[in-house]
């Protein structure tokens, strides 16, 4: 039973820990990115249809990341260039996400794939309770176990990373001393972009196997919220990614065992608790000095520099 | 070479022009998407038109579906003037015909009596939905922006509780749905259409709206502390109740136009009251640059769009979200065109 709930978790966690580690890269350099629920559509679309056209999950993946990134330049155009207000160019890429993918899903819908099957870690899945749980998965949960690990070493043990970091904390001063902040900023939009199209991508390639029209389901809020719990730290994002897999297993046990309660009750749940940890994280934050980048939200005009 | 260069001042011409241009860029671009997807743009565009602007029936709609967005857009708006994001329009919106739904199917009341009381429970509804994040926002500094949005999906989620549940209409062949409220506490409507008193009200609450932003004292207090919360606060301003307390007016408008869903349009509580109005509410308050008179007109030809859209459902099988296409891109172009109120490309010879 517990084997088979934390199973459950890691799968349901998996798409979202994509997603905030996409949103933790983009708030690093300075950029809020409210489109992240778009991007997930976007990925989780053209991954599908990738997938089934080519009859490869592999290209299915890779697609969902290119075409997110795609998606995501618009906004990293709109924030980085032409400094335009980042809540608004987000709130816009979530609505175009949802349009786009809306009319191009249309012929894509009803359709199944063999979604991603699970590759057995050798000796590790052979330990009791969790090794089934934790190593008998797709790969996709192992790489993105992987990206966890690497995130966290490039943004604080890699030069690029600690240039990435200054560009978020203060573009001026990461101009002055030659950081190209325009780049860095539209760089860490795009792969961070990419990340959240892999996210949308796990639920049509892996979790569900198949699309349907607004499948993310506000999954790419949460993950916006978890950047937040997470300190904008990559393995505290895994905490809360698999917290929030958790719960939606939960919820889905129970709906599986027939519980008098209702669904559309069940469905409220992961909404609550997110907002519940979010108050909980910002009074956390509130304390202590917060790790939040100094610049985050803000377009950075080499003009107006102090 | 081009270059942009900033402006002492932001260009008039653009400022006005900008909005029209921005929707006008956003259809072509829509126009060429719809291409890739096989699907003839001028026909489209043509149906759309149509059957919005094309009969007084049509008119008749696009009022029916501008009233919940100049209601919603100008809860939105007021929030945008502090510097608050209110993207919870939609929820507060459900939770408001809830509300009224609630006064209609159990309290007994009647006739006008009744409608007010149903116009009061939807805007206290909405009101403390809003004020939620509000209290929030205040009291712990929470990100407004993500507390409203996530609260719109468990709003949704517990009307469609209510309406599959306890609420249900027995004799509604387990449509999810409540029973029709009495005829007396129906709005009336107006020539035969859908335009229902709603509308009336929505423009009522227009010119409530600007009289209380621009010549009572909260409303300049609102404003200041959107353009200098320090000044605000050395000023004696007290910060934390304004947010609490504009985020109430600003849900409790998405609450009334609510209440114009469930008693106006359908005479019932029942699932998808909204179609995303509250989400368009967000487009309508940034076009209309704060002004409640401009949120009346970006109301309007958004709802020219929504109309047209739906159409397309019919006309071309296209799905409903199709319209949230337009929505995105319009904003987009929005934002493109704000860098040129403020910047002026200048040619520069280059090499000097």
């Amino acid at each position: 039973m517990i084997e088979i709930l934390l199973f459950a978790t890691i799968k349901a966690g998996t798409p979202l820990l994509f997603a905030t580690l996409g949103a933790i890269l983009m708030e690093r350099s300075g950029v809020i990115n409210l489109g992240v629920e778009g991007l997930m559509l976007v990925g989780a679309l053209t991954g599908f249809a990738a997938a089934h056209t080519a009859d490869s999950l592999f290209i299915g993946v890779i697609a969902a990341f290119f075409a997110a990134m795609a998606a995501g330049a618009i906004h990293g155009f709109i924030c980085v260039y032409l400094r335009g207000n980042q809540i608004v160019s987000g709130l816009s890429l979530t609505m175009f996400g949802i349009g786009i993918t809306s009319l191009f899903g249309r012929s894509f819908v009803g359709l199944t794939i063999a979604g991603f099957s699970k590759v057995e870690i050798p000796v590790l899945s052979k330990i009791p309770y969790i090794g089934q749980a934790i190593f008998n998965q797709d790969v996709l949960v192992y790489f993105s176990i992987i990206l966890v690990a690497a995130m966290h070493i490039f943004l604080y043990r890699t030069k690029t990373g600690l240039y990435l970091r200054s560009v978020g904390e203060n573009p001026g001063a990461a101009d002055t001393s030659g950081i190209n902040v325009g780049l860095y900023r539209m760089s860490a939009v795009l792969v961070g972009s990419g990340l959240a199209g892999i996210g949308g991508a796990y639920l049509s390639l892996a979790y569900t196997p198949f699309w349907v029209e607004n499948m993310t389901a506000g999954r790419g809020w949460i993950a916006v919220a978890l950047v937040i719990f997470a300190q904008w730290n990559s393995t505290r994002a895994m905490a809360g990614a698999y917290l929030f897999g958790g719960i939606n297993a939960v919820q889905l046990r129970m709906q599986a065992m027939g519980t008098s309660l209702s669904p559309h009750l069940l469905m409220m749940l992961p909404y609550l608790f997110t907002i519940a940890v979010l108050v909980m994280a910002t009074l956390r934050l509130e304390k202590g000095s917060t790790p939040e980048p100094e610049a985050l939200g803000t377009a950075y005009d080499r003009e107006d520099r102090k | 070479m081009i270059r942009f260069e900033k402006r002492k001042d932001a260009s008039k011409l653009f400022t006005v022009f900008a909005p029209f241009m921005s929707v006008l860029f956003a259809l072509a671009t829509a126009a060429v998407i719809m291409l890739f997807a096989g699907i003839n743009p001028i026909a489209a565009y043509a149906g759309m038109l149509n059957e919005s602007l094309g009969s007084f029936y049509g008119i008749s709609e696009t009022l029916v579906k501008s009233t919940p967005l100049i209601l919603t857009g100008l809860g939105v708006s007021i929030a945008f003037r502090m510097k608050i994001w209110n993207i919870g329009a939609e929820g507060q919106l459900y939770m408001g015909a809830m509300g009224a739904s609630y006064v209609a199917l159990n309290s007994g009341l009647t006739g006008f009596v009744g409608l007010a009381a149903m116009f009061v429970m939807a805007a206290v509804f909405g009101g403390i939905w809003a004020g939620i994040s509000g209290f929030l926002k205040a009291k712990a500094n929470v990100n407004e922006i993500i507390v409203t949005l996530l609260m719109n999906y468990i709003a949704i989620a517990w009307v469609s509780y209510l309406v599959y549940g306890p609420w249900k209409d027995p004799n509604g062949f387990n449509f999810p749905l409540t029973p029709r409220f009495s005829p007396d506490l129906v709005l009336s409507t107006f020539f035969n259409t859908r335009l229902h008193t709603g509308f009336i009200i929505a423009l009522a609450l227009v010119a409530v709206m600007y009289i209380f932003m621009e010549k009572t004292v909260w409303g300049y207090e609102i404003k200041v502390i959107g353009n200098n919360p320090k000044a605000a606060k050395y000023a004696g301003i007290s910060i934390d109740r304004k947010i609490i307390g504009v985020m109430f007016i600003s849900g409790a408008l998405a609450g009334i136009a609510g209440f114009g869903e469930a008693a106006g349009v359908q005479g019932r509580l029942q699932e998808g009251i909204s179609h995303g109005y509250g989400y368009t509410a967000i487009i309508v308050a940034w076009l209309a640059g704060r002004s409640a008179i401009g949120v009346f007109i970006v109301s309007v030809i958004m709802a020219v769009i929504l109309v047209g859209g739906d159409s397309l459902q019919i006309l071309m099988q296209l799905p409903v979200a199709f319209v949230n296409l337009f929505q995105g891109l319009i904003l987009f172009f929005i934002l493109a065109s704000d860098f040129l109120i403020q910047n002026k490309p200048v040619m520069k010879r280059s090499g000097k």
